[in-house]
């Protein structure tokens, strides 16, 4: 069944993007992440235009995070908190990120701006999902103990000033680089279409030393509210945000993320990893490889306004 | 002379009508359908745009072999042409050119090639072609139209000619008589919305006869169209309706699907 999307200005087929929706949707279940790296990419190759992929997908990652959130809620594994001080820097992340992008698409250059923060972001941190979680594997099966958190090591992190104690989670950390990292990923969220989960996870573990019962909780709320503003400023400074592709895409991701939870379960922690940074590093190389090889059509057109309302 | 003086006249009045001086013949036209309405799973359609050739007393007796070609041009934007360069190992836009107010659909129909039509200058004066219609373009500070092989110039008549919304048909319009005529006007899913003009010229012997013009309209309707709208012109509550929507979406997700 075709469908007319009316910000993309395509048709489509409704059950190639539903169905791209679950897959994504599951993958995301599985791992526990928003899914947005996965899902923008597969919208830029279906042929919807890199702008209105990153806006859209937003709204969708907006959706999958909240139905998310609200179950991590109930299980009281949320630090409100420390999800607030996230949302500061995620705020204020978001608003740079979307201007940038208004910038960078009145260059001309927006497209591959997207194309290359995906090469470096993904293949980097694929690469390192892929190394750690094969590391993972190795220790595991040297018998060896997995210790993510060594007790009593404190990093330069630790030594920040206006230190507050966040509850939930058990910590006693500075706000400064919660804010950071809160910033960081609100910018590239908005600027690549990503919620952000997948780097943000392995930040919050590694270098603020968040537990882990609290992490994926507290992170979902970060994406949800970041991905609300940006599907928000998208709407109001670019009109890209096409709402019948992302309630297409919505339905798809939040059926298909229940069946990957429950298929992630049945996977170990260390083979799921490795296989999500498989998983990055492919869709990265993916994008590299469209960078480098000359492209069909060397011209592009692009309508740049003075039509008829 | 009593006779002539009203005969010249009335020549003055059909000719005033023809809006072409000094020729006795009048172009008839018409186009199956004036408001063409897209709904969202259009995936293309043709008009159909039929006319005679009326002669009148004046029309020179052995004149009969008329050519006819006809121009139609959609809603007119503003396009930006760019050019991917290697640049450092990857393809990069590098050399951009922008083409001001050109047609959003161009179709050119003739019943017989433009070569055989008219010389290579009446081609270019009357915009006989795709190589000859006016793109207007911004070169640095000036306007101007460049010549038909520019790269740019031929990179974008090919990619709008491969969406089906530049094309060129030298065989489309057929001759029923030798004064009724026919032509199609096929109108790809991806045609732009807004007012169509068709310009329908009538040469004989390499000469420009009379002309005339036409019209239609190409109008969305539906939800999606509606959507559309309301992005460009509300984008504040646009946005809220989706985020909301998104956020109604997730409940909705986590109450289905609640496992406890």
């Amino acid at each position: 069944m075709q469908l007319y999307l009316p910000i993309a200005d395509i048709p489509v087929n409704v059950f190639l993007v539903l169905a791209m929706g679950a897959a994504v949707g599951f993958v995301s279940g599985m791992f526990g992440i928003g899914g947005g790296f996965l899902m923008t990419p597969l919208l830029i190759f279906v042929g919807i235009a890199p702008a209105v992929a990153v806006a859209s997908v937003a709204s969708h990652i907006a959706a999958s995070s909240f139905s998310g959130a609200i179950s991590y809620w109930r299980r009281r594994a949320i630090d409100p908190l420390l999800a607030a001080v996230l949302l500061v820097g995620g705020t204020i992340g978001t608003a740079l990120g979307v201007w940038t992008f208004t910038f960078l698409r009145s260059l001309g250059q927006l497209d591959l701006m997207i194309a290359l923060s995906y090469v470096i972001l993904l293949t980097t941190v694929g690469g390192l999902m892929f190394w750690e979680g094969l590391r993972a594997m190795l220790r595991a099966r040297g018998g060896r103990a997995v210790t993510l958190r060594k007790p009593g090591s404190h990093g330069w992190i630790h030594g920040l000033p206006l230190k507050l104690r966040f509850k939930r989670s058990k910590i006693y950390l500075s706000v400064i680089p919660v804010v950071v990292v809160g910033l960081v990923i609100g910018f590239i969220g908005a600027v690549m279409g990503i919620g952000g989960g997948f780097i943000l996870v392995p930040l919050m573990i590694y270098v603020l030393r968040v537990p882990t019962s609290t992490v994926i909780g507290t992170s979902m709320v970060l994406t949800l509210v970041t991905m609300v503003f940006a599907t928000m400023l998208h709407a109001v400074t670019n009109h890209l945000v096409d709402a019948v592709l992302a309630l297409i895409l919505m339905i798809g991701g939040v059926t298909g993320a229940q069946f990957g939870a429950r298929a992630g379960q049945k996977i170990r922690g260390e083979h799921l990893r490795l296989l999500l940074g498989l998983l990055v590093l492919a869709v990265g190389i993916r994008f590299a490889v469209e960078l480098v090889i000359r492209p069909q059509d060397l011209y592009s057109i692009r309508e740049t306004g003075g039509a008829p309302p | 002379m009593r006779l002539r003086a009203p005969l010249a006249i009335m020549g003055l009045v059909a000719a005033g009508l023809a809006a072409v001086p000094a020729h006795a013949e009048r172009l008839i036209v018409s186009v199956s359908n004036h408001r063409v309405t897209v709904t969202p799973n259009y995936s293309g359609g043709e008009l159909v745009l039929f006319g005679s050739v009326e002669r009148d007393d004046k029309t020179p007796p052995n004149r009969g072999n008329y050519d006819l070609v006809v121009t139609v041009a959609g809603p007119r934007a503003d396009m930006v042409t760019r050019r991917k360069e290697r640049r450092f190992g990857i393809w990069i836009n590098t050399d951009s050119r922008q083409f001001l107010q050109v047609p959003g659909y161009l179709a050119l129909f003739s019943n017989r090639p433009f070569d055989q039509i008219a010389s290579p200058d009446v081609q270019r004066r009357q915009q006989l072609g795709l190589n000859n219609v006016l793109l207007m373009q911004r070169v640095g500070p000036d306007y101007a139209d460049v010549v038909p092989n520019d790269p740019f110039r031929s990179a974008f008549v090919r990619l709008r000619s491969e969406h089906g919304l530049y094309r060129e048909a030298t065989s489309a319009v057929t001759f029923l008589t030798p004064t009724l005529f026919r032509t199609g006007i096929p109108l790809p899913a991806e045609v732009p919305i807004g007012t169509y003009n068709v310009e329908i010229k009538l040469f004989s012997d390499g000469a420009l006869v009379t002309k005339t013009d036409s019209a239609f309209e190409i109008v969305k309707i539906g939800f999606e169209q509606f959507v559309a709208t309301t992005a460009r012109q509300n984008g504040l509550v646009y946005g809220l309706v989706t985020a909301f929507m998104a956020l109604m979406t997730g409940w909705m997700a986590s109450i289905v699907f609640r496992k406890d």
